[in-house]
């Protein structure tokens, strides 16, 4: 195994590292209090005490209400839950708005609604630009009287790009549209105040801000139509069955806690790294290209193509040196196409199958920057040089 | 993170004989940029008719790499007769075996082989002319027929992931499931099972399908004094053998087909192909 201690990790739009403050918090609830929170005794209604106490932390990370906040085991059964309760609050409105970008937690429901349901649904996939940015009057003119849900993502996993949010949720209301956004990879990286934004649902996942995996949250607005997803006790208020993670729950509330301790320095210490790294590789490494906008970004996201390079042998290099990343090339999506979300803003194939996603975090350190802006030349350059595309004066 | 072999990664980390040879006697060239991966290989070939010398240039992932590498390694010294003998099996075995959705890795290293002796004996391979059957790869049925016969395909999965034919946008699987019938098998109407198969694993199938033939289709076979077994699954083929007064039934294949392979597609799965094994 690969020692932790040595990872040069980049990859944490993937997951994160549990904060050391997270886990110490999660200890006493695994190991000594372990009561159901349901029981009348104080054993467990003690560890009820710690859920409350959990859920403010979250609601005021999001500027939310703590009995907004509904404790999920992932995002994507967040996801899955608010745009289930949508289509059954209103049984004949069978239209959905989403993107193409979005992750396959969405994605992949949207575009098997009709088995799912057993009943016929319209979907309307949203184009992106080259840049990855959504064209907010096509959104508009996609919204219809049938329209049940929106569902667009906040920030997009692959490139960082962020969407108008605020503007869009703000359109849906106006049209008596429920508005469902995955925040998963925004929150904790931006600030997000659910009192001040018309939306309804956001789902949002522990892992991916240095909590532990196995736990999510769906933001339900006060007064939103809602069908649980998993029925069962009266956990979460009846919204949610199921005996709470207890551990998981109080883990994110510190999480939450945390990230607004470093909101600030995640977009002024993380996003100048960031821009370092970005900047560095684009300099240094001919036919290189950045996907997505250029600001309209999270602070800790670049994903950038080198062309005529795939993206996995790439990885497999980097891997020599323990840098961990991320590709959208066909061998490392799981399918034989690369990623969608590339594919969807046009990226050419030249450059779509030698994407590197660089993902960082508060951990990360100026020296680790460098190392790997000192080690991606030659690691381009030497596949390059055995691929039957580059042509040395190109 | 795909599994590798050490053979894999050593020779992805280290390839050998990387390059392309000056004024070469043959050169093979498959793939494309779009495709994900592309294989340009060159050789020499001295008097004797031996390969002295090979060179490759490949785009692609770590076990595309591999595979040229061990290729290239595998035919010098060769004769261009013991180098056409070459299979895509043989490069995946050198490597001491490829992750199974990393075989057309291979398939491109022999069908680069393949061409480069074409070219050097300036004949004109067959493959290219047959009917494209995946735009999004740029399969032809020449080729899927091929590897059916050659690595005894049996299923659509197992298709793709030899040839990538049907792995892009995926409409090409009905056509697949059809060459693949008509290949292993002619003789079947293929228009019956063109429906989009579910995927299932071999141990799921065979659980189904003997629950199957225990409620559903025993009963009426048993009626008729004869019975069923099941034989073997083979990927979507089903090997039956009848009993009792089936085995000497003239009707015996209709009921097979008219019978036990409709219900199975109905209570298993829509793309089973029922054949009785003999």
């Amino acid at each position: 195994m690969m020692n932790p201690e040595d990872a040069v990790y980049m990859d944490n739009n993937a997951t994160t590292r549990v904060a050391p403050e997270v886990l110490e918090a999660m200890m006493p609830y695994l190991r000594d209090y372990y009561g159901n929170p349901s029981s009348m005794h104080r054993f467990g209604g003690q560890v009820g005490a710690a859920i409350t106490e959990a859920r403010k932390k979250v609601a005021s990370l999001l500027g939310a209400e703590p009995e907004e906040i509904v404790f999920t085991s992932c995002g994507t059964e967040s996801d899955s839950t608010a745009i289930f309760s949508a289509l059954q609050s209103f049984p004949d409105k069978r239209h959905v708005v989403t993107t193409r970008v979005e992750h396959p937690a969405v994605k992949n429901l949207c575009e098997n609604l009709d088995t799912l349901t057993g009943h016929k649904h319209r979907l309307t996939r949203l184009m992106v630009a080259a840049d990855g940015t959504l064209d907010l009057q096509k959104y508009e003119e996609a919204l219809a009287d049938d329209t049940a849900i929106v569902s667009v993502m906040w920030a997009n996993n692959e490139t960082g790009v962020i969407f108008p949010i605020a503007e869009m949720a703000r359109i849906a209301r106006e049209r008596g549209i429920l508005f469902h956004t995955d925040a998963v990879q925004a929150v904790g990286k931006v600030p997000i105040n659910l009192k001040e934004l018309d939306v309804d649902f956001l789902s949002l996942s522990g892992h991916k801000l240095h909590g532990p995996k196995g736990i999510g949250v769906l933001y339900v607005r006060r007064g939103t139509p809602f069908v649980p997803f998993l029925v069962g006790g009266h956990q979460e208020k009846g919204r949610r069955g199921g005996t709470e993670n207890v551990a998981s729950i109080v883990g994110l509330g510190r999480a939450c806690d945390l990230a607004a301790a470093h909101m600030a320095e995640e977009n002024s210490r993380v996003k100048a790294l960031r821009d370092k790294l970005e900047q560095g590789l684009l300099s240094s490494i001919p036919h290189s290209m950045l996907n997505g906008h250029k600001t309209d970004r999270l602070p800790n996201t670049a994903n950038i193509s080198f062309e005529y390079v795939e993206g996995e042998a790439i990885l497999l290099h980097m891997d020599q040196y323990n840098i961990c990343a991320s590709s959208g090339s066909a061998c490392t999506s799981g399918s034989l196409e690369p990623s969608h979300v590339l594919r969807a803003m046009g990226v050419p194939f030249t450059a779509a199958h030698g994407s590197i996603r660089y993902s960082l975090s508060i951990y990360n350190t100026e020296a680790e920057i460098d190392f790997v802006l000192e080690k991606m030349p030659p690691i381009i350059a030497g596949l390059r040089q055995m691929s039957p595309f580059w042509k040395a004066d190109a | 993170m795909w599994e590798y072999t050490n053979k894999v990664q050593q020779h992805f980390l280290h390839p050998k004989n990387v390059g392309e040879i000056e004024n070469p006697d043959g050169i093979g060239e498959v793939g494309s940029l779009a495709c994900g991966d592309a294989l340009k290989l060159t050789f020499k070939v001295d008097d004797k008719g031996v390969i002295a010398d090979a060179k490759f240039k490949t785009f692609g992932c770590a076990s595309a790499i591999a595979s040229s590498s061990v290729l290239t390694e595998m035919i010098i010294g060769m004769t261009l007769d013991e180098a056409a003998k070459v299979t895509n099996e043989d490069i995946a075995d050198r490597l001491g075996g490829l992750p199974k959705e990393k075989m057309h890795c291979s398939v491109m290293g022999r069908e680069a082989l393949e061409s480069a002796i074409a070219n050097y004996r300036g004949l004109k391979l067959p493959m290219a002319e047959g009917e494209v059957v995946c735009e999004c790869f740029g399969v032809t049925d020449l080729e899927i027929i091929r590897a059916i016969k050659e690595s005894n395909l049996r299923s659509v999965e197992e298709i793709t992931n030899f040839t990538k034919a049907g792995g892009g946008c995926g409409k090409c699987i009905d056509r697949l499931r059809e060459i693949l019938v008509a290949t292993v098998h002619q003789g079947i109407d293929i228009k019956q099972i063109a429906e989009k198969p579910k995927r299932m694993t071999t141990l799921q199938k065979i659980k189904k399908i003997e629950e199957a033939l225990e409620r559903e289709i025993r009963p009426g076979l048993r009626k008729d004094g004869g019975d069923i077994e099941l034989v073997d699954v083979d990927g979507d083929f089903v090997m039956v053998s009848l009993r009792g007064s089936c085995t000497s039934c003239a009707k015996s294949q209709t009921t097979l087909k008219e019978y036990v392979e409709k219900k199975l597609r109905e209570l298993v799965l829509d793309s089973l192909i029922v054949e009785e094994s003999k």
